[in-house]
């Protein structure tokens, strides 16, 4: 072997350590930064529900409980869709396939703050005027006994709903990138057979292709978790940005992302310790999905890096 | 003769079975229509708020506080340009070296494996938090906001895409290709450099017009870094620098003022334009050659 080339690895090496140190700098930075805040309130911070800037009392249950009620209004609504679209793109003819297939692949380059902006303009008129006086006023969603405390009697577009609405939107290419990939693994030859023996499209893609690429698609679906819980821009736009428990699903709230991007310039002191923790549970929980979704995509593929 | 029985009466009508499919198939163009409608509107919302005040002087004129004649976002989008490419020249050089190193030298190895991993996870990382990690290590010990904080950030965001996309791209040159150069008595080093990226080339460079056209449009990690300013970004190593995404998030969050939310969706047409001119012309011209 050259010294050229042992120099060559030698620096290759180096550069490529670089992103497992980021990792590791990541945590230690953030468990440092926040060490103030878990010494004054303790490990009750996760569950407490104050917010008392002047007090200064914090806790982080209504940013956590904000983030886990978006993300699981997006992951709802866009699981469905993009399983579906996901199907219908594999099995249309090559070349409108591709174009759509581009299509969706824009629709992730979009900026965060574009949607944010359109939900902000557009969106939050339409559920205020429209969507939801019609749930709430028209249908009466809110007098029902049980669902109605879910839902609530007020609302001014803004909240919850809007938010789940537009990550939905922006996750949906994410995760049907994904499931596309792993629906086109399928061999050929077993969905040739499931149409053999009679299955119909919809039999053949329910009980053989999600069968053979259940991991893939899980870690698709952990994938598109990961990137909604983590949103901050088009949801800190129509989230309302009040942090209080959160009661009903049209109130306004928080998400952790949000509260860090509203907060962060005015804190100082103990406050700025806060938000380093609230970062350091969202830090926590992303790579919990994220070490998940590897774990599940780990056995489906080795190349779908450039998608993400 | 109990199994079959089961069969026969688990066997449901082959009209209903159609029914499903068929409901199931206008569910899903119904589905992919929303997704590609979706887009569409955000779109035509973009163009048709945004053309109306795009004019020479908003494309030439810095950005001023509210009631100033003559406000643009000339130093908005120049900020934007300095920002995303000093994380460029920040992040590729390594990130392509980190890329090397997995395809090349460590595809098997238990290190390889490991730095894969870190790679992925930190691609979907929230770039909030990128934003505060570079907001620790480097705002708060040069004790000001500057261009080159933001930089910073989206190369860390950057930096796992192109090393990823290194990755694969080197994955797929033939091993003939490296064999050849090395009975031609070439070093490793020089092989690598000079025949397997030669030719991995132009995947090599959609992957980075690919990154660089998404970090762009990155607003959250540039809060805490570059922030933003109404002068020119000429204090870019010790400044709070102009952005194009903080400029849209101050103008239609943080304004009540129907000339600023017009300006927002100027920047916001921009932005979106350029990032879209840069996705669909690296696909359309790097598409045939990607050997993909």
């Amino acid at each position: 072997m050259f010294a050229t080339d042992k120099i060559f690895r030698l620096a290759c090496f180096i550069c490529a350590s670089i992103i497992g140190l980021l990792m590791l700098g990541f945590f230690i930075q953030l468990i440092c930064s926040s060490l103030i805040a878990w010494e004054e309130f303790g490990i009750s911070f996760l569950w407490s529900s104050e917010w008392d800037p002047v007090d200064e009392k914090f806790g982080a249950l209504p940013s956590i409980l904000g983030t886990l009620i978006t993300t699981t209004i997006a992951l709802i609504i866009a699981l469905p869709l993009s399983f579906v679209s996901a199907l219908y793109l594999v099995d249309l003819p090559a070349v409108i396939g591709k174009i759509l297939s581009q299509a969706l692949d824009l629709l992730a380059a979009i900026p965060s703050v574009i949607y944010g902006m359109w939900g902000l303009f557009i969106l939050v008129p339409i559920m205020q005027l429209h969507v939801q006086p019609f749930l709430v006023d028209t249908l009466g969603l809110a007098k029902l006994p049980f669902i109605g405390r879910f839902i609530g009697e007020y609302y001014n577009g803004f909240g919850f709903v809007t938010a789940g609405i537009i990550l939905a939107l922006m996750i949906l290419p994410y995760i049907c990138a994904i499931m596309r990939d792993i629906f086109k693994m399928t061999p050929p030859m077993l969905r040739e057979s499931a149409f053999g023996v009679g299955c119909t499209r919809w039999e053949t893609a329910w009980n053989i292709v999600i069968r053979y690429g259940i991991r893939g698609l899980l870690g698709g679906i952990f994938i598109g978790l990961g990137r909604a819980l983590g949103e901050t821009m088009a949801v800190l736009f129509v989230i309302g940005n009040m942090t209080e428990l959160p009661l009903a699903l049209f109130d306004s709230g928080t998400t952790i992302a949000a509260t860090l991007a509203n907060n962060f310039a005015e804190a100082d002191g103990i406050q700025r310790g806060v938000l380093f923790a609230l970062g350091l549970i969202l830090l926590m929980m992303s790579f919990g999905i994220q070490v998940f979704a590897q774990w599940y995509l780990h056995a489906t593929s080795a190349n779908r890096g450039e998608e993400r | 003769m109990q199994s079959l029985s089961n069969i026969e009466s688990k066997r449901r009508p082959l009209f209903f079975r159609k029914l499903v499919d068929r409901c199931v198939r206008i569910f899903s163009i119904f589905s992919i229509t929303l997704a590609i409608g979706g887009m569409l509107w955000i779109l035509w919302t973009v163009i048709s708020h945004g053309i109306k005040v795009i004019d020479w002087g908003f494309l030439t004129h810095p950005s001023k506080p509210y009631g100033i004649p003559d406000a643009g976002i000339a130093n908005a989008l120049i900020g934007t340009i300095f920002i995303t490419l000093g994380s460029a020249i920040i992040s590729v050089p390594p990130a392509i070296a980190a890329g090397i190193y997995l395809a090349e030298f460590a595809k098997h190895s238990k290190t390889g494996n490991f730095l894969r991993f870190c790679a992925n996870v930190m691609m979907g990382m929230p770039s909030i938090i990128v934003g505060l990690f570079v907001y620790i290590i480097l705002v708060v010990p040069l004790g000001t906001f500057s261009g080159l904080a933001g930089s910073i950030a989206l190369s860390i965001i950057m930096f796992p895409v192109v090393m990823r996309t290194t990755e694969d791209m080197l994955g797929m040159v033939s091993y003939t290709l490296r064999e050849s150069a090395l009975a031609l008595g070439m070093t490793r080093a020089r092989t690598t450099l000079c025949i397997v990226c030669r030719s991995a080339k132009n995947g090599l460079i959609t992957g980075i017009l690919l990154a660089l056209a998404r970090v762009s449009g990155e607003t959250a990690p540039l809060l805490f870094t570059a922030l933003f300013s109404d002068s020119w970004p000429t204090g870019y190593f010790s400044h709070p620098t102009a952005n194009m995404p903080v400029l849209i998030t101050e103008y239609s969050t943080n304004s009540p003022f129907e000339s600023m939310h017009a300006a927002g969706w100027g920047a916001a047409l921009i932005i979106t334009a350029l990032v879209l001119i840069i996705n669909i012309c690296t696909r359309i011209i790097f598409k045939e050659k990607h050997g993909k």
